[in-house]
Formats: C-alpha cells, sequence, structure tokens
C-alpha cells in the first residue's frame, strides 16, 4: 500500500536543484510524472503558500507606516497610501492576497477531500490543515480591523457581538476579545499584536509542518493506479519537470496579485464613528454566512450549536477512514460523483428556497406560542431541518446504495453548497436593514 | 524490597512534574492579566457620574439623546426616569431614536425598542440595557459605568 520515493540510482542524473541542501528538504529529489500535471491538485496549495509569503513581505513592510492607536490608525493608512513610495500598491497586494488566500484554501480543502487525500496516512494532515484554516480566519479577522474606517470598525464590532451569545462565558469573552464594553484603544492592541506577530509565527510553524506531512505521506496522492507503482519508470527528476512547473504558477499568481493590486488597490472608507453605525452593518464577507444564519435560528444556534457541529463534522470526516477505498480519484467512483453532483444541486435548490420561505412565509415563533425563543427559532427549526436531510439522505440512499465514504461525501458537498449559497446570500442579496434585495 | 533509587526518582519526578503544573497555571494566569491590562473602562463597582442637566427640563414622554456618554434618558408618562443604553442588543449597533415614529430603530439588522427599551420588533433578543439614574436636588444624574442587563 505505501508508496515511496525509489530509492535514488547509483548514477543519479545530474540537476539544478541542490537536493543534498536545505531546499533539499522542503521538496522532493524526485516526483511521480502522473503527480506533475497541473490538473492533478490545480496547484492550489502551492498557490496558497505564494500568497502567503506576499503576505508576510508586504505586511513586513507595513508594520513600519502603521500606527495601531485609534486616533492616528485611520491617518497613518492615509499616508502609507498617499505618501509612501509603492506604498498603495503594497496595502493592494496586501489586501488582494488576502482576499484570494480565502478563497483558494477553500479550494483546497475542496480538492483535498473530493480526491479523499484526508483518510489513512494523511488523516493527521487534515487535521494540521484545519489548524491552518483557523489561522487563515483568525489573521483575516483582525487585519479586518486596523484600516480604521467605518467598514471595519462596524464590521468587528457585529462580529465580536456574535460571541455574547456563547452561554455563561460569552460577555466575559467578549470582553477580553475588545479589552473592554466597546471597539476601542485596547482593541486595537490586542487585534494588532495577533496580527503581526502571533499569526505569523503560528503560519511559519503550521505551514512547515503541513508541507512536511505531505512528504511523508509520499507527496500528493495519486490514482489507485499509479500508487503501488515504485518500479520508478514513471518517476522524474523533480529538477527541471515540477520546478519549472512551481516557478510558473508561483510568478502568474504574483501578476495576478499585482495587476488587482493596481486596478483596484485596497478599499479604505471615512474615519470610524463610534457615534453612526451605517446601515446596513456587515461581517467581513467570510462570516457572512454565520450572519445568514443569524437571520433565521436563535443565536445560541446560528453562532454556537450550528458552527460547532460543522467543526466536529471537518474533524470527524478524517476518521471515516476505510482503506478499501479508491482514494486518489476525483469523487472515488462515478457512482460517488453522481450522488455530490445531486446532493450539490439540492442544496443549491433547498437553501434559497428556505431562505425566501422564511423571509416570507413562515414564521417558527408563531407556531409554538409560550415556549423559550431558544425552542421556538432554536431547536424547532433545527429539527425540522435536520428531518428535511435525513429524508433527503435516506431517498438517495434508496437509489444509489453509496457506500460509507460515499455517503460522507455527499453530506461534505452538500453542505459545503450550502454554506457557499448562505455566504453569496449575505453578500449580495442582503440590503438596507439586513432585507433581501436585488444586487442590481 | 525497596529499590532506593526507584523510589529517589519517582520522588524527583513527582516534584517536577508538579512544579511544572505550577508553572503552566503561573503562564496562564500571567497570560490572563497581560490581555486585561489594557481594558479601557473604570474598574468594576466605581461609578463614573455624569451630570445630565435639571429634572424639569425634560418634558414627560420625551427622549434625549447624550451621544457623548453613549446613552438616551427616557422620560417616561409617570414623570420617572430611564437611562437607556444605546447599544442594541442584538449584535452591538447604536440604535437611533425616531421621534416621528416614538421608537428606538437600530440600523444594523432594524431591530425596534419603545421608549422603555423593550423589545417591538426583532431580531434583538433583550430589552436595551440601563443604566442606574438618581435624581439628586433636582438634578438627574446617570451612572456611565454600569450597565444593567435586562433579560425580559
Amino acid at each position: 500500500m505505501k508508496s515511496r520515493e525509489p530509492a535514488r540510482p547509483v548514477t543519479a542524473p545530474r540537476t539544478l536543484w541542490p537536493s543534498r541542501s536545505l531546499l533539499g528538504h522542503l521538496r522532493p529529489a524526485r516526483v511521480p510524472a502522473v503527480a506533475i500535471r497541473f490538473t492533478h491538485t490545480f496547484a492550489l496549495g502551492g498557490i496558497a503558500i505564494v500568497l502567503v509569503l506576499l503576505l508576510m513581505a508586504s505586511g513586513a513592510l507595513m508594520i513600519f507606516a502603521y500606527d495601531p492607536a485609534p486616533e492616528r490608525a485611520w491617518q497613518s493608512i492615509v499616508i502609507l497610501q498617499q505618501e509612501l513610495l509603492f506604498g498603495r500598491l503594497l496595502r493592494g497586494i496586501h489586501y488582494w492576497s488576502a482576499n484570494l488566500l480565502l478563497v483558494v484554501t477553500g479550494l483546497h480543502l475542496l480538492r483535498v477531500f473530493l480526491t479523499g487525500a484526508y483518510v489513512g496516512r494523511r488523516r493527521r494532515n487534515w487535521l494540521v490543515g484545519l489548524g491552518l484554516l483557523l489561522a487563515i480566519l483568525l489573521s483575516a479577522f483582525t487585519g479586518y480591523l486596523l484600516p480604521w474606517d467605518q467598514l471595519s470598525y462596524w464590521a468587528i464590532t457585529v462580529s465580536t457581538s456574535m460571541l455574547t451569545y456563547v452561554p455563561v462565558v460569552g460577555e466575559e469573552l467578549r470582553y477580553i476579545v475588545l479589552g473592554g464594553d466597546t471597539v476601542g484603544a485596547a482593541t486595537a492592541v490586542v487585534f494588532y499584536a495577533l496580527h503581526s506577530t502571533i499569526m505569523p509565527v503560528v503560519f511559519v510553524l503550521l505551514l512547515s509542518w503541513h508541507v512536511w506531512y505531505v512528504r511523508l505521506a509520499g507527496g500528493v496522492i495519486l490514482p489507485p493506479a499509479q500508487r503501488n507503482d515504485t518500479s520508478g519508470n514513471e518517476w522524474l527528476p523533480f529538477a527541471p519537470n515540477l520546478l519549472q512547473r512551481e516557478i510558473a504558477v508561483a510568478l502568474i499568481v504574483i501578476a495576478a496579485v499585482m495587476l488587482l493590486a493596481m486596478t483596484f488597490g485596497a478599499p479604505h472608507g471615512d474615519p470610524a464613528n463610534p457615534g453612526l453605525s451605517p446601515n446596513p452593518t456587515k461581517a467581513p464577507w467570510y462570516f457572512l454566512g454565520v450572519q445568514e444564519l443569524l437571520l433565521h435560528f436563535h443565536p445560541l444556534f446560528a453562532v454556537v450549536v450550528l458552527p460547532l457541529l460543522l467543526a466536529t463534522a471537518l474533524i470527524a470526516v478524517s476518521l471515516s477512514n476505510d482503506e478499501s477505498s479508491p482514494a486518489g480519484r476525483w469523487f472515488l467512483t462515478p457512482n460517488g460523483k453522481r450522488l455530490a453532483v445531486v446532493g450539490s444541486l439540492a442544496a443549491l435548490l433547498l437553501t434559497p428556497l428556505l431562505i425566501l420561505a422564511d423571509e416570507y412565509l413562515i414564521g417558527t415563533a408563531g407556531w409554538l406560542p409560550g415556549t423559550a425563543p431558544v425552542i421556538s427559532q432554536g431547536v424547532a427549526p433545527a429539527l425540522l431541518t435536520g428531518v428535511g436531510i435525513a429524508l433527503l439522505y435516506f431517498a438517495l440512499r434508496r437509489i444509489y446504495s453509496p457506500s460509507r465514504m460515499e455517503s460522507v461525501q455527499t453530506f461534505f458537498v452538500f453542505f459545503t453548497t450550502v454554506f457557499v449559497v448562505l455566504t453569496a446570500a449575505g453578500i449580495w442579496f442582503r440590503g438596507e436593514s439586513m432585507a433581501l434585495v436585488w444586487p442590481w | 524490597m525497596v529499590d532506593p533509587d526507584k523510589n529517589r526518582r519517582t520522588f524527583l519526578f513527582r516534584l517536577f512534574a508538579g512544579l511544572g503544573i505550577v508553572a503552566g497555571l503561573e503562564g496562564i494566569w500571567i497570560t490572563l492579566s497581560t490581555l486585561g491590562s489594557q481594558r479601557n473602562t473604570t474598574p468594576a463597582g466605581q461609578e463614573k457620574a455624569f451630570e445630565a442637566g435639571p429634572a424639569q427640563r425634560f418634558p414627560v414622554g420625551s427622549v434625549t439623546p447624550f451621544p457623548e456618554a453613549g446613552f438616551y434618558l427616557s422620560r417616561l408618562e409617570d414623570g420617572s426616569f430611564l437611562a437607556l443604553d444605546r447599544q442594541c442588543t442584538h449584535l452591538g449597533c447604536n440604535a437611533a431614536w425616531h421621534p416621528d415614529e416614538q421608537r428606538f430603530v437600530c440600523p444594523c439588522h432594524a431591530s425596534a425598542f419603545d421608549s422603555r427599551g423593550s423589545v417591538l420588533n426583532g431580531p434583538a433578543p433583550r430589552p436595551l440595557n440601563l443604566l442606574p439614574v438618581t435624581v439628586d436636588a433636582g438634578v438627574v444624574m446617570v451612572d456611565t459605568a454600569t450597565r444593567i442587563r435586562r433579560n425580559t
């Protein structure tokens, strides 16, 4: 079952790659020919690393220009953008790399999951990857406050207020995060320290671990047919075969980020005004799925129960270890692919319908008069949704009789689509007072 | 027979494990107190008196904003006062008083409250927080360091 790099032949071809130095530890000396194809992984992990490096370089430079005090933060960014050589470009690179990183990481997680690269030896790395996802979200969130404009101030106010719905410790939790009752000078210090000092260190540690685990598992996952082939015929030297492709992808990513940064720059609105809440006030876009849930479920469910269930499920999938599974192929099997398409389409259809129905037709609050809101707006709709999903699952089971990993995959695709639809609804279809609107 | 070497090792191991736990707890304590060192409010239990003005300046049924102190002073029909925190209980935006509609409306998610701070429209789960009010020799005083949380 184990695929290992074949022992280096005595007459190893001389290449440019210094495989005996530090660089040789980061990348393998030889790679399977099938793993080199771009469409095998779409280079998503590599693109993410390039974006992290861009973020660190541009961020390190901006530290020298930024002033994390509420009364000067906004002004220091104006100076950075208008008076510093390439200051506007620097901020644009940081902004676009961060936003692209969130998208690319999401796609990378999807690729890893849909090729079954989360079981067996790769289970540990799936967990490290989830840790990285958390680190990326935290970095993005703490960075969101720093421009200190109306958008950032109120987005952080709204997002941290979601913490108060955590039972018992919620208020205290928000107090610790903000360093007070409202977003202020202490909040700036907490967020800036996390964003510019602690999170980068976490990134370096987790990323090294993540990349090392990939090598430990014998490189990227391969289709079953190629996995047991250790004859060495299909293996190519890393340099120049994979190296030149990696350099090409990195250059394209850098060019794309530069183009976006030069064309659109990074937004910087009016300075934060603690007395004036804009309408509507939205959380950062990657948290808008949760904010959309808040409009439909009791806060305890939207902020605590459902996200915890999601996190548990993401950790738990790595336990669906099935050694006989054909991991390494997209969607596992043709049957798995059909199920994934059906599950995704069902979510694509049902989620908007339920959002519309909850907005205009039904109010579960009225169904159970006299009960606590946590029952009528939390437990009841959650149970109802759960039963609906269970019915759908059993119907699909009867038709497709999936294996265990195919079932897990269908659920995963279903909930990923639900999450994407909720986020899209929050970004584009919520207008003044969070009412449903057309984005055009 | 007891091996004195083994005993000594066990003792030393436990001693250092115990010291390690103490050091760990100390580390947590230091971290928490460092995180709290920047808190931008007055310590709990300490009043911060704000003078709103003479009582007769506020007509019965009126709601007066005090943006510099972050609250609204509402005078009820029976002549009593309520100081209402402007922070909406949903997600912390500032609710604004709309005199024509006689209600507070939060611009973020359209929660609405009446002049007593009770919820008229969701999604806010609780009435607006109160600030303690005292009328001292005809002058309305509000303690802006304290928030009274109401559950219904």
